[in-house]
C-alpha cells in the first residue's frame, strides 16, 4: 500500500516536471517576451538594461535552472503589468476559487449521486428518462451559454440575484449553479452506469433473497460497491471540469479567483502571472488526481491487498 | 453494377435512420440543415457580415418595435446584420472544429499506431505524453498557447488539433496491439504480405469504427472549446467572429439588446445538441454489446 502511494507520488512529480519544462520552453519559443512589454520607441541602452534585469541574456540552461529553482523558493518575479510579486497575486486568488469549488462540489455530490441512483433504479420508467434528459442538457449546454441565460433571466429580467463579485452569500448562487451543472451531469451519468453494473450482480440477488429490505440492499450492497468506481471518476472529472469551468465562470461573474486571473493574464500577455498561475493550477489538479488514485486503491479491498492496478 | 454502391449506401443510411428515436432523427435533420446553412452562408446571408451601419445600430429582430426591414434577427452594436453574422459565425465555428478534429485524428492516430507497432521505448515515450496531456485540463494549455503564440486562425486550428489527440492515440494503440496478436495478421504475414499491405488492408478496416465514433465525440468537445475560448476573447480576433465570440462581445449589451447574445447562444446550443446526440447514437450503433442490450 505504501509503496503504491509512493509510486503514484513519484509519477505525479514526474508529470509536473514535464509540464514545467514544456511551459518554460513554450514561453521561450515565442521570441523575447520583452518585445511585448517594451513596445516601440525604447533606446537600445534601456533595452539592454531590461534584458539584463530579466536575465534574458543568459544561456537557456541557466534560465531553465533559475526557473526550476523558483519552484522551490517561490520567487517568480513581478507581474509585467501590476508590478507586484506573482506569488502574492496568485496567493490572494486561491481562497476565493477554493470557496467556489467547494460550494460547487458539495452541490454536485448532494444532487448527482442520489439522482444517478434514481435513474438506475427507475431506468425503464418516465422518472429515469426525465432524470437522464436533464443530465443530457447539463452535458450539452456550454457553461458560458448557461451563465448568459441565467444572468439574463435572474439578474436582468427578474432582478433577483447579483452577478458581479463575491460579496455576499447571494453572490454564490449563479456561479455555483453554472459551475456544478456540467459536473452534475457527468457524475450522474456515471453513477447510473456504475449502479446498473452492480444491480445485475449475484450478491444483490443474495441480499434480497435473505430478506433485506430494498433500501438497505440498494445503499449497503449496491451503492457501496458502485461507490468505488464512482469515486475514481468524481476526482478526475471534478478536477478537470472545475479547472476549465472556473476559468469561464469566474470571468463571467467577475469572481476574484484563479480562473479570472489566468484569463486576464492571457489576454494582457502578463507572462510571469500566466506561467505561475498555470503551474499552480496544474499542480493542484495533479495532486487531486493522485489523492483520488490512492484513495481509490485504498477503498477497494481487492486492490489494497494485491497492490495491482484495476 | 454502377447502381450497387448507391443502394448499399442507401440501405446503410436507411438502417441507421430506422435505429433512431424521434429526438435522434430530429438531431440528424437539424444537424444537416445547420451544416447546409453554414456551407451556403455566402448565398443565404443578405448582408456583408462585417459591413457596419451606424444609423441602424442595435435594432431588434423583425416583429419588435424599431426593427428595420431586411434585418431578420436585428443588428448588433455596430449596425451589422445579425443573421448574416450568425451564418458566417456558424460557418467558421464548424470549419475550425472540423479542421481541429482532423488534425487531432492525424496526430493522435499516427502516434497511436506508432506506439502500437514500434518497440517498448517509443511506446513508453508516447504514452508518457498521453498521460501528461490527460493530467492537465486542456483549457489551461489552450489559454497558455493562445497567449504566447497570439490568437490567429492558424494557432487556433493547432490548439484545437492538440485537444483530443491523446484519445485517438490511446484508442488506436490499444486496437493495433490487439489486432497484431490476431491469427489473421499472422496468416497474412506468413503469406508474405508486406507491412504496408497488412496495415492498409488488414488493420485499417478494423479500426475505422472506433475512430469514427471518437471523431464525432471529439467534434462536440472541440466546438465547445473553440466557443469558450472565443467567448473569453482569446479566439479569432474581430471583425471576424465565431459564434462564441459573438456571445462574448454581445454580453456588454445584454440588458438593452438581449437578441445580440440570444441568437448566437441558441445557435451554439443547437449545434452542440445535434453533435452530442449524433455522437451518442453512432457510439451506441458501433458498440455491439450495447446494441444487444
Amino acid at each position: 500500500m505504501i509503496t503504491l502511494a509512493l509510486r503514484r507520488l513519484f509519477r505525479a512529480a514526474f508529470t509536473f516536471f514535464v509540464i514545467v519544462t514544456l511551459v518554460f520552453f513554450a514561453t521561450r519559443m515565442s521570441g523575447s517576451p520583452l518585445d511585448f512589454i517594451i513596445g516601440e520607441g525604447l533606446s537600445a541602452e534601456d533595452r539592454a538594461t531590461l534584458i539584463r534585469y530579466y536575465e534574458l541574456d543568459r544561456p537557456w540552461w541557466d534560465q531553465y535552472r533559475a526557473f526550476l529553482g523558483a519552484l522551490f523558493d517561490g520567487n517568480f518575479g513581478l507581474s509585467f503589468i501590476e508590478r507586484r510579486p506573482v506569488s502574492t497575486m496568485v496567493a490572494e486568488r486561491l481562497w476565493p476559487s477554493a470557496q467556489l469549488l467547494l460550494a460547487a462540489t458539495a452541490v454536485t455530490l448532494l444532487l448527482a449521486i442520489p439522482l444517478g441512483v434514481v435513474a438506475a433504479l427507475w431506468r425503464n420508467s418516465w422518472i429515469g428518462s426525465a432524470v437522464m434528459s436533464v443530465a443530457f442538457m447539463g452535458y450539452a449546454v456550454p457553461n458560458f451559454v448557461l451563465a448568459v441565460f441565467l444572468v439574463l433571466v435572474f439578474a436582468f429580467w427578474l432582478n433577483w440575484l447579483p452577478v458581479v463579485g463575491n460579496g455576499t452569500p447571494w453572490h454564490f448562487i449563479l456561479p455555483t449553479v453554472t459551475l456544478s451543472a456540467a459536473m452534475i451531469a457527468a457524475i450522474m451519468r456515471f453513477t447510473r452506469n456504475a449502479m446498473l453494473d452492480v444491480l445485475g450482480q449475484d450478491y444483490m440477488r443474495t441480499a434480497r433473497a435473505k430478506g433485506l429490505d430494498e433500501g438497505r440492499v440498494v445503499v449497503k450492497h449496491g451503492l457501496r460497491n458502485a461507490g468505488i468506481t464512482i469515486l475514481s471518476v468524481v476526482g478526475l472529472q471534478i478536477a478537470a471540469l472545475a479547472a476549465s469551468g472556473s476559468v469561464v465562470v469566474e470571468t463571467i461573474f467577475a469572481w476574484p479567483g484563479m480562473g479570472e486571473l489566468l484569463v486576464n493574464a492571457a489576454i494582457r500577455r502578463d507572462y510571469p502571472v500566466l506561467q505561475f498561475g498555470v503551474l499552480t493550477v496544474a499542480l493542484a489538479v495533479i495532486l487531486i488526481n493522485t489523492c483520488v488514485d490512492i484513495a481509490y486503491t485504498w477503498a477497494d479491498p481487492r486492490l489494497r491487498r494485491s497492490g495491482a492496478r484495476r | 453494377m454502377t447502381a450497387f454502391p448507391m443502394i448499399a449506401r442507401n440501405t446503410a443510411l436507411g438502417a441507421f435512420w430506422a435505429s433512431g428515436d424521434r429526438i435522434q432523427r430530429l438531431a440528424l435533420v437539424l444537424g444537416a440543415a445547420l451544416a447546409l446553412a453554414a456551407l451556403a452562408a455566402p448565398l443565404i446571408a443578405g448582408f456583408d457580415p462585417t459591413a457596419q451601419s451606424l444609423i441602424s445600430r442595435l435594432r431588434p429582430p423583425l416583429g419588435f418595435e424599431g426593427a428595420r426591414p431586411g434585418h431578420w434577427l436585428g443588428t448588433d452594436e455596430l449596425g451589422r446584420d445579425l443573421l448574416s453574422r450568425c451564418l458566417y459565425g456558424l460557418r467558421l465555428t464548424l470549419s475550425l472544429a472540423l479542421m481541429g478534429a482532423t488534425l487531432g485524428l492525424m496526430l493522435g492516430g499516427l502516434l497511436g499506431v506508432l506506439a502500437g507497432v514500434a518497440g517498448k521505448r517509443i511506446d513508453a515515450v508516447i504514452m508518457t505524453a498521453v498521460d501528461t496531456q490527460i493530467a492537465i485540463p486542456f483549457t489551461l494549455v489552450a489559454l497558455f498557447m493562445l497567449s504566447v503564440f497570439g490568437s490567429s486562425l492558424t494557432v487556433m486550428v493547432l490548439v484545437l488539433g492538440l485537444a483530443g489527440w491523446e484519445q485517438y492515440a490511446r484508442i488506436l494503440r490499444g486496437e493495433v496491439m490487439r489486432l497484431m496478436q490476431m491469427p489473421f495478421i499472422e496468416a497474412a504475414r506468413a503469406a508474405g504480405a508486406s507491412p504496408l499491405r497488412i496495415a492498409l488492408t488488414h488493420v485499417l478496416p478494423n479500426v475505422v469504427s472506433p475512430v469514427v465514433v471518437q471523431f464525432t465525440l471529439s467534434l462536440s468537445n472541440i466546438i465547445l472549446l473553440e466557443s469558450t475560448l472565443s467567448f473569453l476573447g482569446l479566439g479569432v480576433q474581430p471583425p471576424t467572429a465565431t459564434l462564441g465570440a459573438m456571445v462574448g462581445v454581445g454580453r456588454d449589451y445584454m440588458p438593452n439588446a438581449p437578441w445580440i447574445v440570444l441568437a448566437p447562444a441558441l445557435l451554439i446550443l443547437a449545434v452542440t445538441f445535434c453533435v452530442q446526440i449524433l455522437g451518442d447514437w453512432l457510439r451506441d450503433r458501433a458498440d455491439v454489446r450495447l446494441r444487444a442490450r
